[in-house]
């Protein structure tokens, strides 16, 4: 059934394979969207609240509980905010360690949002489950590169989930160099693997929609920028320093609702791998901007679902510049350093990108040393706003020609195209109407 | 008939279920022994029947309070899985404060008299109280940790299938350390929580140069007062000794009997 002119609901309630609760609800009135609107349900937990109190080096060990899916990017945002903050030091090797954790965990996210959470859609299929007996090849593969950035993250981290050998200033125990020799050489071998990716990818046929945006995530004049940088807007020019993040997010309350949702140059804006790739695309290692062509990622790109192949790209930067990396610590060996610290008061920000976008971490401590503020800006409460306003441009667009099903699931592959994760999104003030 | 498991979660980092993605070596094995029925976070289907519940998160709200049950109402066996379910982890900390509070802190004087005035948000927006899944249906089995330990999970799920009675020792972390002779915490001149947190996690935090939290819960028999008594003889203020045990230990009001 073709062509919606009558008047109905559509409430997709929870939607599923996202991080956190969700729920879509689009309101038609004789062929009329009326509204459209993304409803946030999941429970609110306080961090930025019930932080306070806490001594430095026990902030980015709490709030890594943010999210277990991002808990690498909130620890380390956490950790360089609170270093900021109290003005600490940091060497060469701990950031070069810190650019591995991040991107082990940008591979391990990446891997399991394109095949566990995206590719079933493209597929036709409800989960991954039927694909094992369908397409157990394509399964096996993403099991196995996904234990490999898991292990990628657990040598340097101590664990996969809520790591915690890495703390301020350095690491509590510095990563074993046989096993980072045996990372190395399983990601050298994974090449193929990658490829195989990047063909999978190349067969899915991605909803032509777009709608022009503006992009924003970190940027920096030596690198593709995953772990340090200036915030950079593609509305302008000038790059913005981390610490005024406030004039880049602007969180705003919506006169009809309570959301606090972020714009800067515009309306909204995007943030994530889209947004990075359109950013800083010529500092993409050349096989990752090898495979952006391959998948037909032009920049400027403004269809939300090329998310999916930005992170396809990404995969294959992170995998290339790790095996740089993890040369260059072989290569020259670790050394214990002294990570003390004296705690003290002050005010610190900090911010990396984490596979959902670029996420921004504040905190304050008083003369005790104890935390007494706390603010965390959450890429997928950036992309809400943006999120939304591609919902409401989507529907009329396609109405006419789709059946509610096919909509549904166009909404759905809509919202996991921006691999949202909600149960982070802890500044979300919205109310799910429906009775 | 394979066992039909679920998965569902509440308010937590999902970390747990991550960590049963996680077990890639295994998955496709485990997927030959029972039919997951329901897994929010990886597929789409839902069900009416399920022989093995696994709940992930603590429970904030009442409408999550009636999810809850409603849960247990259609499952033969319910297990809390890790530190959110069953002792409500970190965010338990939130409830030595009111919610009205919390509300002002992080969204502003305005956004929180709207919230506790337009009863359109009461039901999503009423915060009642960070509590445990045991404080609201009954628990058969517990998974313990922040995050949940794979070879339990497994453990768990072949003694189920094979309707053995699933063995978790009551021992101490320390007990694990001993076992991998791991310098104890205390020797190094840090603090702990290992002599009175449930064992079962390999000490994996001492083992990686860090200190135990007590993430694992309480053990039941327990000496606090010793505990505490050790930790003021390390220095450690009332305060200190006070923040130390709500880091993951606030659902379980771990150290709350000598407030004054």
């Amino acid at each position: 059934m073709n062509g919606q002119t009558g008047t109905f609901t559509i409430d997709i309630h929870h939607v599923t394979r996202v991080e956190g609760h969700g729920s879509i609800r689009i309101d038609v009135r004789q062929g009329v969207v009326e509204e459209v609107k993304l409803c946030i349900v999941e429970a609110n937990r306080f961090f930025e609240s019930f932080v306070r109190g806490m001594a430095p080096e026990e902030i980015p060990w709490v709030v890594g509980r943010i999210c277990g899916i991002c808990c690498v990017g909130h620890q380390l945002a956490a950790t360089k905010a609170v270093e900021n903050a109290l003005g600490l030091a940091v060497s060469p090797q701990t950031v070069l360690l810190r650019k591995m954790l991040n991107e082990s965990q940008f591979l391990q996210s990446h891997i399991l949002h394109v095949y566990f959470l995206a590719v079933p859609d493209f597929v036709g299929a409800p989960s991954v489950l039927p694909l094992i007996k369908t397409h157990p090849e394509v399964v096996k593969r993403a099991l196995r590169l996904k234990k490999l950035a898991n292990d990628y993250t657990a040598v340097l981290g101590g664990r996969t989930l809520h790591p915690m050998a890495n703390t301020l200033r350095g690491w509590r125990r510095l990563p074993d160099l046989d096993e980072l020799e045996r990372i190395r050489q399983r990601l050298a071998a994974a090449l193929p693997d990658l490829l195989e990716t990047v063909a999978i990818v190349r067969t899915l046929r991605l909803p032509d929609f777009e709608r022009e945006t503006e992009f924003v995530s970190l940027t920096h004049p030596d690198e593709y920028a995953l772990y340090d940088g200036a915030v950079r807007g593609s509305d302008s020019g000038q790059p913005v320093p981390v610490a005024d993040y406030r004039q880049v997010t602007n969180e705003f309350t919506m006169p009809h609702s309570t959301t606090r949702w972020s714009r800067w140059h515009r309306e909204s804006y995007a943030v994530g791998a889209l947004a990075r790739v359109n950013n800083n695309v010529d500092q993409l290692h050349p096989e990752a901007r090898t495979v952006a062509e391959t998948l037909g990622l032009r920049v400027p790109c403004f269809n939300p679902y090329m998310n999916n192949v930005a992170q396809v790209v990404e995969i294959v930067h992170c995998a290339h510049h790790s095996l740089s990396l993890l040369e260059t610590v072989l290569d020259g060996g670790l050394v214990e350093e002294d990570i003390g610290f004296q705690p003290g008061p002050g005010r610190g920000v900090g911010a990396v990108e984490v596979p959902r976008g670029i996420l921004f971490h504040e905190y304050a401590f008083d003369a005790q040393g104890r935390c007494c503020d706390a603010n965390a800006v959450i890429p997928t409460s950036q992309n809400i706003n943006n999120i939304e306003r591609d919902m409401q441009a989507l529907v009329p667009r396609m109405l006419p020609h789709l059946s509610r099903n096919e909509l549904t699931l166009h909404l759905e592959m809509l919202l996991r195209a921006y691999d949202p994760c909600i149960s982070c999104s802890v500044h979300m003030l919205e109310v799910d109407y429906v009775e | 008939m394979k066992p039909r498991v679920a998965f569902f979660d509440f308010a937590g980092c999902e970390g747990c279920q991550l960590a049963v993605l996680n077990c890639e070596e295994v998955f496709l094995d485990l997927l030959e022994q029972v039919e997951i029925v329901e897994f929010r976070e990886a597929m789409s289907e839902t069900a009416h029947r399920i022989d093995i519940a696994f709940i992930e998160g603590s429970i904030n709200r009442e409408e999550d309070a009636q999810r809850l049950r409603d849960i247990r109402a259609r499952s033969r066996i319910l297990v809390a899985l890790g530190a959110c379910a069953n002792m409500g982890n970190v965010q338990a900390r939130a409830n030595f404060t009111a919610p009205a509070e919390h509300f002002k802190r992080i969204y502003g004087s305005a956004d929180r008299d709207r919230v506790q005035t337009d009863p359109r948000f009461w039901s999503l927006w009423a915060h009642t109280r960070v509590r445990a899944v045991h404080e609201i249906v009954a628990v058969d089995y517990r998974l313990r940790g922040c995050p949940m330990v794979a070879e339990e999970f497994l453990q768990l799920v072949k003694a189920l299938i094979s309707g053995a009675q699933p063995r978790q020792p009551a021992n101490p972390v320390c007990v694990e350390c001993r076992l991998h002779e791991f310098e104890c915490a205390f020797d190094r001149g840090d603090t702990c929580l290992g002599q009175i947190t449930w064992g079962g996690c390999a000490a994996v935090c001492i083992g990686q140069g860090y200190r135990c939290d007590g993430c694992r819960g309480l053990l039941p028999q327990a000496n606090l007062a010793a505990h505490r008594q050790l930790l003021s003889e390390r220095g450690l203020s009332d305060t200190d000794i006070r923040n130390r045990y709500r880091l993951f230990g606030s659902g379980e009001a771990l150290g709350e009997e000598q407030r004054p």
